[in-house]
């Protein structure tokens, strides 16, 4: 089967490889990267992290966020259950440095400047690729290289074989929680060169579990020992995506509409007397967006653009605390025209223009009406000399923001350059050293500006400087070892005004100033290795270690100078071991992160303990004529260890889950 | 096998991340319910004092459960942080979220914890549980007649389910039962009792920009709210001096009206308390001792991005403003966030804690009467109120 699949897709990149297509070197790593290196027709100087196709399915994950907690240097922020908010913090540069890049357009939010990647399910995700700093490609956005770390995440592209005209898949996830998603996805070939998708999934959960906290004193003595139940954590949600995908002469076309809708609880800290609150948030977020390339002789152009509209209610129904009903919509108009001229088969140059309008409107007293104008103009160039790679790029961005009744606060403007560099010494291009130097930052969010009473106009971007320098290993055989990769970095990432809420008066006022500096070093290494030990039985084992001493160098005066910051810590880790046989699979994978503090100050009032999670999943698959079927019991926190990964936000105990998939 | 890679090598390599880094950085141990930390103050009680010590409360920030309770004894000049878990380990989650008031009344100790909707009760020598009373966002504690009166920012929801008056519950202190509750203004404060009638200050800070701006009067003897006097805009501070007047603060809508401080007092002949003066000064919490009124100011300032700090003393008496900086020796710039003050019944010593940034270890400092500094000890997160405990 997997030699079929394989000829399959090399037929679709000798299908695609004449379009140049945008993102075709992320089509190739649909499958194990064994077939893929030796065919891929240009490759990023540094690789990017990445979890694909059938692996992907198999990691026990809920959401996006769970899988990324594979990668090396990330950290997730999960304040547990279905519906808990997941975000990613790469590197320790914190979750406002994260672009997250959904189908080529990156997903914005202007209000918070974070994305809750937990309400993205893997469903219709193809490949998860994680890039510290930007894609070292220079056919992109202008916006795309301006985080500090991306996350692209990429939903099937139907491909078809001769004499195929429709895919259908159906598939219902059942298990703890009171979980329940139904998910569908119909793929139809309506010429010869377009075809479109639709998918659309539901996903209701009672969001209840049990949780035990057990203390106790130091002479060994129980303190206390107690099991509860997790409340109001509850979800329904659905989420509906249409795409449509297009060949033209020298080019493609993809145009995509989404909706994703849910009502949740929000099941807030659990603090001694108080075992249960009452928020809720209701979401929309809606959009659509467009892509188109071609290519004429030496020059291509990428053209994207989105129209996207978000609502968020947010309501506080306890009867202990202020009543809270408020509406926020954000709308956000996305342009970018990215072009590129190869002047040779090894030096090419693009430049990139994106224009961006974000407006937020809230029902809330204090808070301003902002509308916000971002121009993005970036020029790139890349030599590629064989076995040394070269791209550097600069990307100027200019922020004008609008109020309605009140005086708009300067523009900002900030330049942010980097250099990207590999270099394979040996002969047989097993072995590469790489380098990275990049300067990011990451605007003021329009609550850091404008929330009611706490916000401070007058805030500057906040700014990152990284370097890094790795190296890689990969190895392709055709023996009992498929392929081996292996991977180290060390970096260097520097801090500066960053962005922190700073107490004015009394009564837990804040307001934002730029004020902290962090120092961040730390080493990420990774492993892959696939074998086929004996006939019909392959087995891929995935390791991964991130050391970071990411410390506070604000003031010599603050009680947590060169303290670690909160939640990183030290050390962390993961390794997967997937073994296949005939039909079966067996996939096992651990967690590890370390001890790390939940405030600033490292004591032990602050300490938090390390955890450690085990999964497993077994999935058999069933053929009849057309129609394939797969089974996927998953079963999560084996050994049910009670953890917090936020301080008072319990994790669930030992959980499981079945996957029914039909396929024709 | 002839790769170039030695295959072993790999397999190793990866087969031991797993292993290695459980032990490069341990394993989970069993949660300890966190001890106590002890300093040493140089501190030595006055002959015949009658003084013993003090509790000092950390509100901990929203969430974070951090509410502890420090003690101070002047006999073993031993500060003692995080006091409560060590004393009563088996209470599931120790203190509490938010701690707002603390008080001493007969031989028990109560401790309102805001965001755990509670009043803990404790033996005040031992700091043992005794029990404990809910009470729904609960604000202050005060005492009268052998009972507990506590300022709820949530009266009952029925009579305007949108925006909730505050209520005073009445607590009996032998059954720690509530005994009666009664509607007062919007987000009540602090309290005090004068002459058979409480005074209750009324914040309406969950209605910005509607703030509450009255005094409740409350008749003690059926309990009725009786009147409301008009003061200024969402109050907080309420103190009584020992001639009977009480001491009111404003805190301003935080931009264009400034933080306040009010005098009201009973005209000769009537019974009725008025608003007899403003003193033009802006007050975020106050401490008085004999005819001393010490108060501090935290006011934040747009343009220069950060806190104007004033501590400063009124003679109650006459009204005006006696100095304006007790602290006398320049140490006041070490504070960052004053944000509780006490004196010394007998000493006169003065206590200012210093909350940082909300969310780390504050300190308390010492300050002699004529306002050097004697010693400072690090607390809990965001010290704040302070009690003394009689021997």
């Amino acid at each position: 089967m997997r030699a079929k699949l394989s000829i399959l897709l090399i037929l679709f990149f000798a299908w695609q490889l004449p379009a140049k297509a945008y993102d075709a070197a992320d089509t190739t790593l649909v499958l194990n990267e064994v077939s893929v290196t030796a065919v891929r027709p240009r490759t990023e100087i540094i690789p990017a992290q990445q979890l694909s196709g059938i692996e992907l399915q198999k990691l026990n994950s809920n959401s996006v966020a769970d899988a990324l907690r594979y990668f090396s240097g990330v950290q997730v922020k999960d304040y547990g259950g279905v519906g808990g908010i997941k975000t990613v913090n790469i590197r320790s540069m914190g979750t406002n440095h994260t672009g997250v890049v959904y189908d080529g357009v990156e997903l914005g939010n202007a209000q918070n400047g974070q994305i809750d990647l937990g309400q993205f399910s893997l469903d219709n995700i193809e490949a998860i690729s994680l890039y510290n700093g930007q894609k070292s490609e220079i056919l992109q956005p202008a916006k795309d290289f301006g985080s500090a770390g991306s996350i692209y995440m990429r939903t099937r592209t139907p491909h078809f074989d001769i004499g195929e005209s429709y895919h259908l898949r159906a598939t219902v996830r059942t298990g703890s929680f009171g979980l329940l998603n139904p998910s569908a996805l119909v793929e139809l070939k309506l010429t010869e060169c377009v075809s479109a998708s639709l998918s659309a999934e539901w996903i209701t959960s009672t969001g209840k579990y049990k949780f035990r906290y057990r203390r106790v004193n130091p002479a060994g003595e129980l303190a206390y020992d107690t099991t509860a139940v997790r409340e109001n954590g509850d979800i329904n949600a659905t989420r509906m995506e249409c795409n449509l995908n297009g060949n033209i002469a020298g080019g493609e076309w993809h145009f995509k509409v989404y909706n994703y809708n849910s009502e949740r609880g929000v099941p807030g800290a659990i603090v001694n007397n108080v075992w249960r609150r009452g928020e809720r948030i209701w979401d929309t977020n809606s959009f659509a967006q467009g892509r188109f390339t071609r290519t004429w002789n030496r020059f291509t152009t990428l053209a994207n653009m989105k129209y996207a509209f978000y609502r968020t209610h947010y309501v506080n129904n306890d009867d202990k605390q202020i009543k809270i009903d408020n509406l926020y919509r954000q709308r956000e108009l996305y342009l970018s025209s990215a072009n590129e001229y190869a002047f040779s088969s090894w030096w090419r140059v693009s430049v990139s223009y994106d224009l961006q309008w974000n407006a937020l409107q809230a029902d809330m007293y204090g808070f301003a009406r902002p509308d916000r104008l971002t121009n993005m103009l970036s020029a790139a160039t890349a030599i590629d000399l064989g076995r040394m790679k070269v791209q550097g790029s600069a990307l100027g961005t200019w922020v004008h923001d609008i109020l309605r009744g009140q005086q708009s606060p300067p523009d900002r403007h900030v330049f942010t350059p980097a250099v990207y560099m590999s270099y394979e010494p040996l002969r047989n291009r097993n072995f590469a050293v790489r380098a990275f130097y990049k300067r990011s930052f990451r605007m003021p969010t329009f609550n850091d500006l404008y929330y009611a009473d706490m916000g401070n106009s007058k805030l500057n971007p906040e700014r990152v400087t990284q370097y890094n320098a790795g190296i890689v290993y990969r190895h392709a055989g055709r023996g009992t070892v498929k392929a081996v990769r292996l991977s180290a970095d060390v970096y260097y990432n520097h801090v500066r005004d960053k962005i922190v809420a700073y107490p004015k008066g009394q009564q837990f006022r804040w307001t934002m100033l730029n004020l902290g500096l962090v120092d961040i070093r730390g080493a990420d290494i990774s492993g892959l290795l696939t074998l086929t030990p004996a006939e019909e039985l392959d087995v891929t084992v995935r390791g991964q270690y991130t050391y970071q001493r990411a410390i506070d160098v604000t003031d010599p005066a603050d009680n947590y100078y060169r303290d670690q910051i909160p939640y990183i810590p030290h050390h962390s880790g993961s390794a997967v071991v997937n073994l296949s046989w005939r039909r079966w699979g067996l996939n096992y994978s651990f967690i590890y992160v370390g001890s790390r503090y939940n405030q600033q100050e490292n004591i032990r009032y602050n300490y938090t303990q390390p955890w450690y999670t085990s999964d497993v999943s077994v999935s058999r698959d069933i053929t009849f004529g057309r129609v394939s079927m797969r089974a996927l019991l998953e079963i999560n926190n084996l050994l049910s260890q009670d953890y917090d990964v936020i301080l008072n936000y319990p994790m669930p105990k030992r959980n499981f889950r079945v996957t029914l998939t039909v396929e024709i | 096998m002839t790769i170039a890679f030695p295959m072993k090598h790999f397999i190793l390599i990866i087969l031991s991340i797993l292993p290695l880094l459980t032990v490069i950085t341990g394993c989970r141990e069993d949660e300890l319910v966190v001890p106590s930390e002890y300093d040493i103050i140089p501190e030595s009680p006055l002959p015949d004092t009658s003084i013993r010590g003090f509790y000092l409360v950390n509100e901990g920030n929203m969430g974070s459960n951090k509410c502890t309770l420090d003690y101070f004894d002047y006999f073993t000049g031993l500060y003692a942080r995080n006091f409560y878990a060590e004393r009563n380990p088996s209470v599931v989650k120790e203190l509490g979220d938010v701690g707002n008031d603390i008080g001493i009344y007969g031989s028990r100790l109560y401790v309102v914890v805001n965001c755990s909707h509670k009043v803990e009760v404790l033996d005040a020598r031992s700091g043992v549980r005794i029990g404990q009373v809910d009470i729904p966002n609960c604000r202050y504690v005060r005492f009268h007649r052998g009972k507990a009166y506590v300022s709820s920012y949530v009266g009952p929801v029925l009579i305007d389910p949108a925006a909730p008056k505050g209520a005073v519950y009445e607590v009996d202190t032998l059954s720690l039962q509530v005994t009666r509750k009664v509607t007062v203004g919007y987000q009540p404060e602090e309290m005090e009792v004068v002459d058979d009638y409480m005074y209750v200050a009324n914040s309406g800070g969950y209605r910005a920009p509607d703030y509450d701006r009255t005094v409740s009067v409350i008749q003690m003897i059926d309990f009725k709210q009786v009147r409301q006097i008009d003061v200024g805009i969402n109050l907080h501070r309420l103190k009584q001096d020992r001639y009977k007047k009480l001491w009111v603060s404003s805190r301003g809508d935080y931009q264009s009206r400034p933080s306040r401080l009010y005098v009201l007092e009973k005209r000769p002949g009537y019974n009725q308390m008025v608003v007899s003066d403003t003193i033009p000064v802006a007050c975020s919490n106050m401490a008085i001792h004999g005819d001393s009124l010490y108060y501090y100011a935290t006011e934040w300032n747009q343009y220069t991005a950060s806190n104007t700090i004033s501590y400063g003393i009124i003679d109650v008496r006459s009204r005006e403003i006696v100095s304006t900086n007790f602290i006398t020796d320049g140490t006041e710039r070490d504070i960052t966030v004053p944000y509780g003050i006490a004196v010394h019944p007998e000493t006169g010593d003065i206590f200012v804690t210093d909350a940082k940034n909300y969310v780390s270890s504050g300190t308390l400092y010492c300050f002699t009467r004529d306002g050097r500094r004697k010693w400072s000890v690090r607390t809990g997160d965001i010290p704040a109120h302070m009690v003394f405990l009689r021997r």
